[in-house]
């Protein structure tokens, strides 16, 4: 009886346990059909998700030629070592073991070290770049055991000219966080650089393109298994300069040492032939590994390398101002072609003690406004500003184009200052004195302008009367047709309303400045085989004590010391139908006769000797 | 002739239960394909697990062959053994992934665990089953519970959650199959709850975090919590029909861990799908239900009680595995029977099935009065 009952016992509850056992079974398969079955979509995604990865391909960056198709900008493939963070378990043994195969210099590390820190946006980092073909091999032999390390092929930015067209084009450098929140996410994917300053940054749109995508499968380790397929990138177009690269290399020699810009322009299309500051810097810097040693020297160099003298350079303009000065005299019928007044040594204020000094010590004499401007007389344009008034003086100036931006196609360009009562209270906070009015007639005191500004200057007396909006890009070409797509000149627009005699007077004296003996330009006029017209311009840059004036012992300056006048001069040429307009600065370079005057004759030597050699080629051919 | 008879003798020499021994072979056969997929090409896995199941099938055979009440003897000595090698593994063990759970024995490496993981229920079959009453009394119940406790409990300190789970779980069954009250039940049931805050107290950290992970996996999403994570994209990634053999993304792509052992099933549902998993779900269940029949018509309370117990232990291991990759339970560190690659665990399943064997071809006999 014990026995059956025991089995009775056992069996029931066999089947308690067995029902229970049950359920759960069937709320396990419950669970497994949900996974399956219901939510099997949602699932399928996330698995897909894991395993498919989308890689983007940069789209390679349009290329930059010159006016005449010379390749100023191109890309060439870099083999850069990457390291994946997510993979790497031990950084610090990675580190070593990679260090072993492939040089890494401390900068590197610590650059490395520091987007690390920072977590940055994309998946891999950037430990050493422009690798030897020796140093991938070595890599490749030991990749296996280097896991989170790998050598990539990347297009990087090369210019072939290094340091000529750095302030011209400007650069690319790597994407900052501040670049990342400006930029089209989509656009960008993939991309490790970005025009920062010049061309590369004006016409990033047209630069970059669109990327294409690589569909790939990776596995947990995130290393790609297989391709499955993808889009191709969009190349970034093509953008032709207005630049000659001749007279480009003609301008940046002849500034030799000195610190200062050359911009040359032809007056009709507003084309920037030639745009230079000095001192330059090698712009392949940036989207190579920059040594932060190398680029801090760069930045803290007195010299400013990377100020770009020729748009963001604000400098006093002098005498050459004096062309202007007379036509807005003649303009307002204050002034007379043919009136002689008694220049001496200075000026003084009907009223005021103050005395204005003229640059030739003994002055100039009876002296019409002709040859004030070819001896660049400033007593006589001190009395001509005072005359003018500093109002009339400056609408004028404004008509010119100085004090506003000239719209030129590229980053940085700065306005420059036409000083007024009006200006002076508003940016100044103080009420205008007589005596500034005096020195705005010779270009000096508040009044401030670029060297393209004073190009644009130039070319408006060229044009007599017309401005032109100076422009970097001719043309654009686009990668889907491939056609260049020339850029429309901006149209031409009168803004000095003066009548023909006004500008042949005041352009004759110009040509005199050049081709008259004493003209203040007249050593550069030797040989000369065209017909230029010009004006010198030397700006002090101390101010000049009573005492060393008279009696006081002046002293010598050593050439290029930061004492030294800045030397200024406009000129264009030819003086019957105007090509080119140039202006020259050079920071401390002493008079504009001697410095300045010398580069322009030797750019527009080229520029006319490149005309006629392109000219006999067509007769011949 | 002559051979057909010999050949009807050996057959009765080897006491084997027919369907008990095809359902394993099915599952063997399941355990193996999935291995082939999972272990990624390693060919010398797939050898070692072949080997370790022919020793398996092999253990099988043997044990169905020693009667039944020679265990019924030599139990307290077998679980005696076992506790003092608990002890030795605990002080002189190789630690593996942080547990001290091996020793080597010169020719295998051995978890003295698995062999609690029989030697307990069978002790507690046997004092349990010498009751006079129909059911134990007190003092008998509390001994089990005490004999129960001990192996337990070192296998815990080992620490080694998902085996001192299994062994108490065994256990428990023998108690309950044996007839404790359901007010008793009820009783240590309450008792326990009253207890689990000591115990979560107890517990390692890897072992809480275990638990707090469970409750939220997304909570931890690339450290622990990415195992049940990624298992379940597997399990539902694999859809009704699945991905098809060899095919499945998760698992080759290594992102399922541990994919040839803990997490096969993983694998195996990526791969068959629901469909492929319910065939697995039937033979699992014919193998339970099997072996409830033998349990049920077994000859004395000694192999009624250790049958029941074996079968529904088994039961167990495969619930709480798979409960625990589809992410129904923590990951506790228990292996799918005979498809998670691993020594030990096969062979001591497959001994087990030898036992169940013994049991199932003993009645007859013992009818025929032959025994």
């Amino acid at each position: 009886m014990s026995e059956r009952a025991r089995q009775l016992l056992f069996m029931r509850r066999t089947r308690v346990a067995a029902l229970v056992m049950l359920a759960l079974v069937a709320a396990l398969a419950f669970h497994l059909f949900t996974l399956q079955v219901t939510e099997h979509g949602h699932y399928r995604t996330l698995s897909d998700e894991n395993r498919l990865s989308l890689i983007p391909s940069p789209p390679p960056r349009g290329l930059i030629y010159d006016r005449s198709g010379l390749l100023l900008a191109d890309n060439r493939t870099v083999y850069s070592l990457e390291i994946t963070p997510s993979l790497v378990a031990d950084m610090d043994a990675l580190l070593r073991q990679v260090r072993a195969v492939v040089e890494v210099g401390d900068d590197d590390l610590r650059r490395f070290r520091k987007a690390l820190r920072a977590g940055g946006f994309t998946r891999s980092i950037e430990l050493r770049t422009r690798l030897s073909e020796e140093e991938v091999a070595r890599f490749a032999v030991l990749r296996h055991h280097l896991r989170g390390a790998d050598v990539v092929g990347r297009l990087v930015r090369h210019y072939p000219y290094d340091e000529l067209f750095a302030h011209a084009i400007g650069y690319v450098g790597a994407i900052s966080r501040d670049d990342l929140a400006a930029l089209d996410q989509r656009r960008y994917r993939g991309a490790r650089h970005v025009g920062k300053t010049g061309i590369e940054n004006h016409y990033e749109r047209e630069l970059h393109g669109l990327p294409g995508f690589r569909r790939v499968e990776v596995n947990a380790g995130g290393h790609l298994i297989r391709t499955i397929g993808g889009s191709k990138p969009r190349p970034g177009s093509d953008v032709m300069l207005t630049i000659d690269t001749a007279l480009q290399e003609q301008a940046y020699s002849a500034l030799g040492d000195h610190d200062g810009a050359v911009v040359a322009l032809d007056p009709r299309s507003g084309d920037v032939l030639t745009l230079v500051s000095k001192p330059s810097f090698d712009p392949n810097l940036f989207s190579g590994s920059f040594s932060r040693e190398r680029y801090r020297r760069l930045l803290n160099s007195p010299d400013k390398p990377f100020f770009n003298r020729a748009v963001s350079g604000q400098y006093p303009p002098g005498s050459i101002i004096k062309p202007m000065v007379a036509l807005a005299a003649l303009h307002n019928h204050v002034g007379d072609m043919q009136r002689k007044i008694f220049a001496g040594p200075y000026y003084q204020l009907p009223g005021y003690s103050r005395r204005y000094h003229d640059w030739r010590e003994e002055g100039h004499g009876w002296i019409n406004m002709n040859t004030a401007i070819v001896q660049s007389c400033d007593v006589f344009f001190y009395d001509t500003a005072h005359r003018l008034g500093i109002n009339r003086l400056a609408l004028f100036l404004e008509d010119f184009g100085l004090g506003r931006p000239t719209g030129v196609d590229t980053t940085a360009e700065l306005s420059g200052i036409v000083p007024s009562p009006q200006w002076k209270r508003e940016a100044l906070g103080q009420a205008w004195f007589p005596a500034e009015t005096i020195i705005a007639g010779i270009g000096q005191g508040y009044m401030l302008a670029t060297p393209l500004q004073m190009a644009a200057m130039a070319a408006v007396l060229a044009n007599r009367g017309e401005r032109v909006v100076p422009r970097l890009v001719k043309a654009v070409r686009q990668s889907d047709t491939g056609l260049w797509r020339p850029l429309p000149v901006a149209e031409r627009k009168r803004v000095i309303a003066s009548p023909p005699e006004h500008w042949d007077y005041v352009i004759d004296a110009m040509n005199a400045v050049i081709h008259r003996p004493n003209g203040t330009a007249y050593r550069i006029s030797r040989g000369m085989d065209y017909v230029a017209a010009g004006k010198t311009g030397t700006v002090q840059v101390r101010e000049i004590k009573e005492d060393v004036r008279y009696g006081g012992e002046k002293e010598e300056l050593e050439p290029g010391s930061k004492l030294e006048d800045h030397a200024m001069f406009i000129a264009f040429a030819p003086v019957e139908n105007p090509e080119i307009a140039v202006a020259v600065v050079v920071e401390h370079g002493g008079s504009g006769a001697r410095t300045a005057a010398p580069i322009a004759r030797k750019l527009l030597d080229v520029y006319f000797g490149l005309l006629r050699a392109q000219f006999s080629l067509h007769a011949s051919g | 002739m002559a051979h057909a008879y010999r050949f009807a003798r050996l057959l009765r020499l080897v006491r084997v239960d027919y369907p008990l021994l095809f359902l394993l072979l099915a599952l063997a056969l399941i355990g193996v394909m999935a291995l082939v997929s999972s272990a990624g090409g390693d060919a010398e896995l797939i050898e070692r697990q072949l080997v370790r199941l022919l020793i398996g099938f092999a253990l099988m055979f043997a044990l169905a062959s020693v009667p039944v009440h020679a265990w019924q003897r030599w139990v307290p000595a077998l679980y005696l053994g076992g506790l003092v090698l608990l002890l030795v593994v605990l002080f002189a063990g190789e630690v593996i992934k942080g547990a001290q759970r091996w020793l080597d024995i010169r020719l295998v490496r051995f978890q003295p665990s698995e062999l609690l993981k029989i030697a307990t229920p069978m002790l507690l079959c046997a004092l349990l089953a010498g009751s006079a009453a129909d059911r134990p009394g007190f003092s008998r119940t509390a001994l089990a519970f005490v004999l129960l406790a001990m192996p337990a409990a070192l296998i815990l300190l080992q620490p080694d959650l998902g085996t001192a789970f299994l062994v108490a779980v065994s256990g428990l069954f023998v108690i309950f199959l044996a007839g404790l009250q359901y007010r008793w039940i009820a009783l240590i049931l309450a008792g326990a709850m009253a207890a689990a805050p000591f115990i979560w107290n107890s517990l390692r950290e890897y072992q809480r975090q275990r638990v707090l992970v469970f409750l939220d996996p997304q909570s931890d999403p690339l450290g622990a919590g990415y195992h049940i994570i990624q298992s379940k994209i597997a399990i539902g990634g694999g859809g009704l029909w699945g991905k098809g053999w060899m095919n499945g993304t998760q698992g080759h792509l290594g992102f399922v861990p541990e994919r040839s052992t803990d997490f096969v099933f993983a694998v195996f549902a990526e791969e068959f799908g629901f469909m492929g998993v319910c065939v697995l779900l039937a033979v699992y269940l014919g193998i339970v239900v099997r072996g409830m029949m033998i349990a049920v018509s077994a000859a004395d309370q000694f192999s009624r009680l250790l049958a029941g117990s074996l079968t529904f232990s088994f039961a167990v291991y495969v619930l709480v595995n798979l409960a625990m990759v589809s992410g129904l339970l923590p990951v506790v560190g228990v292996p799918l029977p005979l498809l998670s690659y691993g020594g030990t665990s096969a062979a001591t399943l497959l001994a087990s099935f030898g036992i169940l064997m013994a049991i199932s071809t003993y009645r007859p006999m013992m009818r025929r009065g032959i025994v």
